[in-house]
């Protein structure tokens, strides 16, 4: 199968216009004939739900968690980009353009990625008019803060909490059309399985989360707004629930998985404390405007920090990128953090960690003023930790973040089943192999609110609304099936080992060797672990209890599973990427001064993997990156 | 229903109601004292009198009268309802519960609920003979005049009933000190410059009033001593 | 530490529950409420016995799905969520007491898991700015006075987490439905339907069957995200305000 991104011909900045122009439409009165189902409620998921419940087309929503406002987009901190230009420093949308694509290695398509750029001025429109409070000046404009990755203010927030605020308001929209009976909600159901027929996109199965109930939903399309899989470490800033289940079995029912080893490790987190730890937290990267990263100069010191004299203190981040400082992007702070803790000068009990300090912001702006800035993240450390960052420095240690990769689509954000989509975090599409600061509240609310609606209708209007199948279909009662006896397996196992322990030991493998910096021979071994783990897992996992019944146990034994496949395609796709870029730091491709060395010549492509049955290697297509716009240089941040 | 009637047995609406009702009563409370406090006057009850009869005799007062206990009925049908649906929506309770708010503001069904059983005793002991029972006569500048005063003291000099009263000062107390500042939040009164005002005269209210009250029975009877 | 946990456990919707006491072992003061219940869940589920259910998903005190009533309060000692609240706020030996969030609008699913789907249909009924997705004029076309954005942020800060109606005596949603109402009352975009909003969201308020404020100030008290009572006012006057003026009948 040949791929292809559809991407619209013409010079960068007319492509969106030209394929908007060229798209068919569906007559406003044929859209109540179509249904379409949306996964997920988070920012992509809500408003596209919302968006396409306006334009008149009749909307399932589903999501796991007991209210559609709870999706995991609501912890998003720092802010949301947008090519504003409100603070008459340069900006364009093509600075965001260009910030976005050499931020991301240059492994992200141009055409997507100035499409985002173009839209992001809409979003901020679109969510004031809906009553997102964003931080104002005294005049009562907008305000703008700056953020990892680029030399502009054009970060709009929210206080700590743009991603509450963004999905509040798109929850709101969603609100709206599920009173005017355009959405209708099922909150607690998950989906388990992608119905395909005719090599199209049909419907879903999902299980009630209180009944246990399997059910089939049909529809002429289904968008996948699910989120990243950054669980598959165990240990990550994600959300308890957040999953890959429903991107998962859409891989393995045909959809091709894009980049999967593009993770994004966070720099700023706060440190594991113990074996008991459930998940990281993060504390936005807004706080390196403010904040200086540093450890002591020699290793093994264990002074607290307020002993340690200036000259004492490596400001690392400062010292090897005078320009960028602390602004470094993500992957490259995050990397530096573990190479200083690697060199034994990590500091706290496990050695784990760095310190982000803020006296001398305090000293030059006083307390209240850093307190408006970032009161509730030091509140929220000082809750966790039991200390006070105002007093002492704050201690930070990189975790797993977020994934650019994912269900790979094209330039409609179709994947390579028809009829099927992914939003957000779920889809490979804009950022490359790194990802910059407040660009995953602005790509998912663009997918959503401005690129879906428009792309949708196209095929909508192409196939026509009698090109549906009824949930009586047997291609839907094989999908319910399926999930009966994948459930029936896991129930009747009642192995020694809990759901939780295989997951533990998975995220330990994939932290270990294809986390912030990989090898070949780890990642092989990985992958002969991971197998072995798998085969463990469908022999002695316990899960307790019946289908009936709200059973959190079989939840996470379902989500484990595929974690537990996915997991080996992302070594697979690390151990096939024979280069460093981005989040993906292969220590075998590095420059001399320990930055990562890609290899545009061989590489300069996106990995779509096609799933090829159970326990197969999977089959590697290529999608080739063309650079017309952009020059491609090694980046730089010193 | 129509709006209105929407509007009054809503939630809020009900609140209003007893928001308002109760803010005319403390302002009855201060009129009642006022015409109380000449009890104290020390002129064998002449000017006591003469206003015991204006208040029973006067049109106008009569108006406001009936209104007064239109309100006091509203007051207590509205906050029955409410205390009622309040219950009905926690049909099972906590085992343990740690309170962050005040007694008072927790209570004021039950201080309400006293304070009705006092008012049913004070008015059978003195309105209700007033009005319609039977009354000792005394003559003042040549009036013949109901000697209500005479009934007031001779009641203070039971020990048992200055203690009671005084007691159930206590109880009006506590009802006002939340009642007060409650009814300017329900009427949706809250700023930043005039809420503690309010808060503080609320204070000054609860404990000014019923004690002006409570001393009444308490001199009185200490004279008769 | 070793502490006595007694659960409230009910099987399912229909059933009747029951408190259960537990011992855990060897807690760190380090752990969170939520990562003792993992391990309590862990050494169940290898007894055989069905681990507790509790509603959690973000465990960074922002999607506000943890609820657990704990000795007596919301999310436990302290203004934070369940998530949020750390083991070092208790004692060795203590005896703790968790219950689900008791409401008649909260119907208990399973055991310390409850239905606030309630929250849901009052934000239907009207907690929304009605602008189509592509309506929007420019974002910096209204400027809005620091002040008030600040004092709206500070009201949509709720999580929906659903501690006021839990701490409040009456069961009542005042707090949750006012910080919403309040947000939009204040902000130049929330005008147009200023009405009509409040007087939709207060009628589904009701319907759904909570009790009503009686300005006790225990939900503020409670609130993990220090709403304030203020808040309530404002839509104590809006509700009347609307009611008095508007032109629905």
């Amino acid at each position: 199968m040949k791929l292809d991104s559809k991407i619209p011909e013409g010079p960068l900045a007319e492509k969106w216009s030209r394929h908007k122009f060229n798209l068919k439409l569906v007559n406003p009165a044929n859209k109540r004939k179509y249904e379409v189902i949306v996964v997920g409620t988070g920012l992509a998921g809500a408003s596209a739900a919302a968006s396409l419940a306006e334009l008149g087309y009749n909307v399932k929503a589903f999501c796991f968690q007991d209210s559609p406002r709870r999706a995991h987009s609501i912890a998003a901190q720092g802010g949301i980009n947008a090519a504003k230009n409100y603070q008459n420093d340069g900006d364009s949308i093509y600075r965001l353009f260009y910030d976005t694509i050499k931020g991301g290695d240059y492994r992200a398509r141009e055409a997507n990625v100035y499409r985002l750029a173009e839209v992001s001025v809409n979003i901020i429109d679109q969510c004031v008019a809906q009553g997102v409070p964003f931080a104002r000046e005294y005049g009562g404009l907008l305000a703008n803060r700056s953020f990892g990755g680029a030399q502009v203010s054009r970060t709009f927030y929210a206080r700590g909490q743009t991603g509450q605020q963004l999905l509040l308001g798109a929850y709101s929209a969603m609100s709206r059309q599920i009173a005017a009976g355009r959405v209708k909600m099922y909150p607690r159901t998950e989906m388990l399985d992608l119905v395909v027929h005719d090599g199209k996109a049909r419907g879903i199965i999902t299980r009630n989360l209180i009944t246990g109930k399997i059910e089939r939903h049909s529809a002429h399309a289904v968008l996948l707004c699910t989120g990243g899989y950054g669980n598959v470490f165990y240990l990550s800033t994600n959300a308890m629930g957040s999953n890959a289940t429903a991107i998962w079995r859409a891989y393995k029912k045909g959809a091709f998985f894009g980049n999967p080893c593009f993770t994004q490790i966070h720099p700023t987190c706060i440190p594991v404390s113990g074996d008991h730890q459930s998940k990281l937290t993060l504390m936005s990267e807004s706080l390196r405007n403010d904040g200086r990263v540093w450890v002591p100069k020699q290793a093994g010191d264990t002074r607290p920090p307020y002993e340690i004299p200036e000259e004492e203190r490596d400001y690392f981040l400062e010292r090897k990128y005078p320009s960028f400082g602390n602004l470094v992007p993500r992957d490259v702070a995050s990397r530096n953090a573990k190479y200083v803790c690697d060199e034994g000068r990590g500091v706290g009990a496990s050695k784990l960690a760095v310190y982000l300090d803020f006296a001398d912001a305090i000293k030059r702006d006083g307390e209240a003023v850093i307190r408006a800035k970032y009161g509730n993240l030091f509140d929220m450390y000082e809750k966790i930790t039991g200390e006070n960052p105002y007093k002492t420095p704050m201690r930070i240690y990189p975790a797993v973040h977020y994934t650019m990769g994912g269900l790979w689509v094209d330039y409609n954000l179709m994947t390579t089943i028809p009829g099927l989509y992914a939003l957000g975090e779920a889809n490979f599409s804009d950022h490359g192999a790194n990802r910059l600061g407040a660009s995953a509240l602005m790509q998912g609310l663009a997918d959503g609110y401005f690129i879906i609606p428009y792309t949708l209708g196209d095929y909508l209007a192409t196939i026509g609304w009698n090109d549906r199948i009824s949930t009586d279909h047997p291609a839907f009662k094989e999908a319910e099936q399926a999930v009966k006896d994948q459930i029936g397996t896991l129930l009747s196992i009642n192995g020694k080992k809990t759901v939780d322990q295989f997951h533990k030991e998975l995220g330990k493998i994939m932290w270990d060797y294809c986390g912030m910096s990989r090898n070949a021979e780890g990642l092989k071994g990985a992958k002969q672990k991971i197998r072995e783990l798998r085969e463990e897992y469908w022999q002695n996992v316990r899960v307790g209890g019946s289908n009936e019944e709200l059973n959190i146990t079989l939840e996470k034994a379902t989500r484990v599973a595929d974690f537990l496949e996915l997991g080996e395609l992302m070594v697979d796709d690390a151990l096939h990427r024979e280069e460093s870029c981005g989040g993906h730091f292969r220590e075998e491709y590095q420059t001399p001064d320990g930055e990562a060395l890609r290899n545009d010549e061989k590489f300069a492509y996106v990995a779509a993997w096609e799933y090829k049955g159970p326990n197969q290697p999977a089959a590697l297509h290529k999608e080739d990156l063309i650079f017309e716009n952009v020059k491609l240089t090694q980046r730089s941040y010193k | 229903m129509n709006w209105f009637t929407k509007a009054i047995t809503s939630t809020i609406g009900r609140k209003i109601v007893v928001a308002f009702t109760g803010l005319f009563l403390c302002l009855f409370l201060v009129v009642h004292l006022l015409g109380n406090l000449q009890l104290l006057a020390n002129d064998g009850g002449k000017s006591f009198n003469l206003y015991a009869k204006f208040m029973t005799t006067s049109p106008i007062i009569q108006t406001i009268s009936i209104g007064n206990f239109v309100f006091i009925l509203l007051h207590i049908i509205q906050s029955t309802i409410l205390t009622i649906k309040n219950r009905q929506a926690r049909p099972v309770g906590y085992a343990i519960v740690e309170n962050r708010s005040t007694w008072a503001s927790r209570n004021m069904g039950f201080l309400g609920s006293f304070i009705l059983l006092f008012l049913v005793g004070h008015l059978a002991n003195f309105w209700w003979k007033m009005k319609f029972g039977e009354m000792p006569i005394i003559g003042i500048d040549g009036m013949q005049v109901k000697d209500l005063y005479f009934v007031v003291s001779e009641a203070f000099k039971d020990p048992l009933i200055v203690g009671l009263y005084v007691f159930s000062m206590v109880f009006i107390g506590l009802h006002l000190s939340h009642g007060f500042q409650s009814a300017f939040q329900t009427f949706g009164l809250h700023h930043v410059k005039y809420t503690p005002l309010i808060q503080f005269i609320g204070w000054v209210f609860c404990i000014v009033v019923p004690l002006g009250y409570a001393i009444i029975p308490v001199v009185m009877y200490l004279r008769a001593l | 530490m070793n502490l006595t946990l007694k659960v409230w456990r009910q099987k399912n919707a229909n059933s009747k529950g029951e408190f259960k006491t537990y011992h855990v072992k060897d807690i760190s003061p380090d752990m969170s409420f939520l990562e003792m219940f993992d391990v309590l869940n862990e050494e169940l589920l290898l007894k055989g016995e069905d681990p507790i259910a509790f509603d959690h998903d973000c465990r960074e005190g922002i999607c506000g799905m943890c609820s657990m009533y704990i000795n007596g309060h919301p999310h436990g000692p302290g203004q934070t969520t369940t998530c949020q609240l750390h083991m070092r706020s208790f004692k060795d030996g203590d005896t703790i007491v968790v219950e689900p969030w008791r409401a008649k609008a909260f119907p208990v699913v399973k055991d310390l898991v409850v239905d606030r789907s309630a929250f849901d249909r009052i934000i239907q009924a009207g907690g929304y700015i009605s602008v189509n997705t592509g309506n929007a004029p420019d974002a910096n076309e209204i400027p809005i006075p620091k002040e008030v954005a600040d004092a709206a942020f500070n009201a949509a800060t709720c999580i929906g987490c659903g501690a006021c109606v839990a701490a409040c005596k009456n069961a009542s949603a005042m707090l949750f439905v006012a910080a919403k109402v309040a947000q939009f009352a204040m902000l130049p975009q929330g005008q147009v339907e200023r009405k009509k909003r409040v007087e939709q969201m207060v009628a589904q308020m009701d319907a759904e069957g909570f009790g009503a404020c009686t300005n006790t100030g225990a939900c503020a008290a409670e609130c993990p995200k220090e709403i304030s009572l203020a808040n309530i006012a404002i839509l104590n006057r809006e509700y009347l305000a609307a009611k008095a003026t508007s032109e629905y009948v």
